[in-house]
């Protein structure tokens, strides 16, 4: 089986605290450190396990600037078979859709029988697999935990409220994103990642991709950030203070309030 | 300007799901003075029942029975809204798993914008409708201009937005027959329920909460200390179920358990929406961060800024020795 998937590098939530810039125009970015959207560990992990169960290979692909080749040669150590580094200046600030419509232009000159995106990045959106599909005219799932694939479709399960589980046929080819938990993504040490150091990463433009840059990019986009903002909350809580001592002894005195010790 | 509003409504044994009163709150924050349409499929008799409900908080109500729609399958849903969706429409959809399913791609196949996951709706100015999403589980939020002009699918947060008490009396509309020869290459096959655990959190009345925070599975046991000395059960955030740390069981969140304690103790979980989702009934809530602007202390009750390894001990030593 031939699986594409597509990852991001995002700022890393578990080595920053994310705030605002001064002028609030991005998050602050001085110290900011950068990994894999965690979705999309699970979903290469998902891929290569497909790959070693029914042969084939796995490609992984990103839209980023050159600093997200990392992510790429991260996942190669992992056990994905190529990269793919789509950037060009055409395509910064683009929506969701300029993204999927980039991502769709690469898949179009390859032959994949199985997609896969994470079910979503640091924004949340969770959007891009499902606008890749709808734009290839391909069958969609989102938020899987489940793959079993038998001969020209797949069984596959969805995570649904409540911790149940929606079970779907799918046809192949088909998109599917990929939600955290399905699996437990290999660790990638330093030495894994020297090992594909030197492999070749195409960088595709959007030339290369005889992409529109009228159609991607800040010029193509419908849907625009204006600005960050911390927002203005409510009450919040009360923050307690002092020494460890003194905060554990008023938290006490609270919890045996409120019913919170027996 | 004649631009026309839909909800997509989904349901339950007969009962309107809390989200589409949401929705009509929303749509009514893009427009107040444009009637809105209630779009409810399925199949049986609590259909008439969503709709009779639905009509309500909604001008009108587009009733589609059909085998097709026993199960809402967002490929076939999808496939039935482009049949019967007038050109440039605004629909709204709950930002549930549903939703996360039909939105992205409804957007593609309708030519239209698409905004995930809104919190709040600020207006439109012509076809530029602005709103609020968040970012980094609600650590920051940003303000979002989209061009509505040829027609948006935008998914609400569930929650985000308060119903308001209605009693317009829509009227609901068969649109049965627009059923026919819908298909996708997708096929529903059964639902399997969330297995049931050692410990029922939801019947717990004092739970001890622990996320990514705890860092490391060995610690587990710091906060398993402090829910022995007060007599609580531990619960945990998704990324511990992930990490194989606890079962699936012990998750508070909208892919996990809805609790009701009278108390929640929050421990290295950063509040994302997903996770407060599955808290209910107001508990008095505590959560324990080390980082000041975690979002968690928006909510939460008693708010201590410190490391739960360090503080946490000492709170359970001095417990135990009362
Ligand atoms: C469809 C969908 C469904 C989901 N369902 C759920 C669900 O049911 N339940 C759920 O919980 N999540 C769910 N999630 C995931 C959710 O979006 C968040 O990713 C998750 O809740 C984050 O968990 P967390 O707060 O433990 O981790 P993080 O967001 O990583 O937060 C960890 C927090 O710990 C703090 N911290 C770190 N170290 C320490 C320390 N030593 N001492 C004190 N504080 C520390 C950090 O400051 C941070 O605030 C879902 C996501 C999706 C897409």
């Amino acid at each position: 089986m031939e699986i594409l998937v597509c990852v991001k590098r995002a700022p890393d939530t578990l080595e920053n605290e994310i705030t605002v810039n001064k002028d609030g125009t991005n998050i602050e970015q001085e110290d900011l450190v950068y990994s894999v959207n965690e979705w999309d560990n699970y979903a290469v992990e998902e891929a290569i396990q497909i790959r070693d169960k029914v042969g084939g290979s796995v490609t992984v692909v990103t839209v980023g600037d050159e600093d997200a080749e990392e992510v790429l040669r991260r996942e190669m150590a992992m056990g994905a078979d190529n990269g793919i580094l789509i950037s060009d200046k055409a395509f910064e600030n683009s929506d969701g859709k300029g993204i999927a419509s980039i991502l769709k232009a690469e898949i179009e000159k390859g032959k994949y029988d199985l997609i896969l995106t994470g079910a979503q990045a640091d924004d949340g959106a969770g959007q891009i697999g499902g606008m890749l599909a709808a734009m290839l005219d391909l069958p969609y799932a989102s938020l899987v935990n489940k793959i079993d694939s038998e001969d020209g479709k797949l069984t596959i399960g969805r995570e649904i409220e409540g911790g149940a589980q929606e079970i779907n046929e799918i046809e192949l080819p088909c998109v599917l994103s990929i939600q955290t938990g399905i699996n437990e993504p290999r660790y990638v040490g330093i030495r894994g990642i020297r090992k594909v150091a030197s492999i070749e990463i195409p960088v595709r433009t959007a030339s290369d991709l005889g992409l529109d840059t009228n159609a991607v990019g800040d010029a193509g986009a419908k849907v625009k950030k204006l600005d960050y903002f911390i927002p203005e909350t409510g009450d919040g809580a009360e923050m307690l203070t002092g020494s460890q001592e003194e905060i554990a002894d008023k938290l006490i005195e609270l919890l045996k309030a409120k019913g919170g010790m027996k | 300007m004649n631009r026309q509003l839909f909800a997509y409504i989904t349901h339950q044994n007969g009962v309107a799901n809390d989200s589409a009163f949401e929705l009509a709150a929303a749509a009514k924050k893009i427009s107040a003075d444009t009637s809105v349409t209630a779009i409810v499929t399925g199949k049986g008799e609590g259909l008439t029942k969503v709709c009779e409900q639905a009509s309500s908080a909604f001008a009108k109500v587009w009733k589609i029975e059909d085998d097709a729609f026993a199960y809402p399958n967002a490929e076939l849903i999808r496939a039935l809204i482009l049949k019967i969706l007038p050109e440039k429409s605004v629909i709204l959809l709950a930002h549930d798993t549903f939703g996360m399913d039909l939105g992205p791609g409804l957007s593609i196949k309708l030519n239209a914008s698409f905004i995930s996951d809104v919190v709040n709706i600020e207006g439109t100015d012509g076809d530029a409708l602005k709103t609020v999403r968040q970012e980094y589980s609600g650590q920051v939020s940003t303000h979002i201009s989209c061009d509505i002009a040829d027609g948006a699918v935008i998914n609400i947060r569930p929650g985000a937005f308060k119903p308001e008490e209605a009693s317009i009396g829509g009227k609901i509309e068969d649109k049965s027959s627009e059923a026919a020869g819908i298909a996708a290459k997708r096929k529903y096959v059964k639902t399997i329920e969330a297995e049931v655990g050692d410990v029922d959190i939801t019947k717990s009345e004092v739970l001890v909460s622990i996320g990514r925070g705890i860092e490391d599975e060995d610690n587990i046991e710091i906060a398993q200390e402090l829910a022995d000395a007060i007599g609580a059960d531990v619960s945990c955030s998704r990324p511990i179920v992930d990490a194989k740390w606890l079962e699936k069981s012990r998750q508070v969140g909208t892919s996990g358990q809805t609790v009701k304690p009278k108390v929640y103790i929050a421990l290295g979980i950063s509040g994302s929406f997903q996770h407060l989702g599955g808290i209910k009934g107001s508990p008095f809530m505590v959560a324990v961060n080390k980082n000041a602007n975690a979002p968690i202390f928006q909510v939460a009750d008693i708010g201590i800024t410190d490391d739960l390894l360090d503080f946490v001990p000492v709170l359970t030593e001095k417990i135990e020795k009362l």
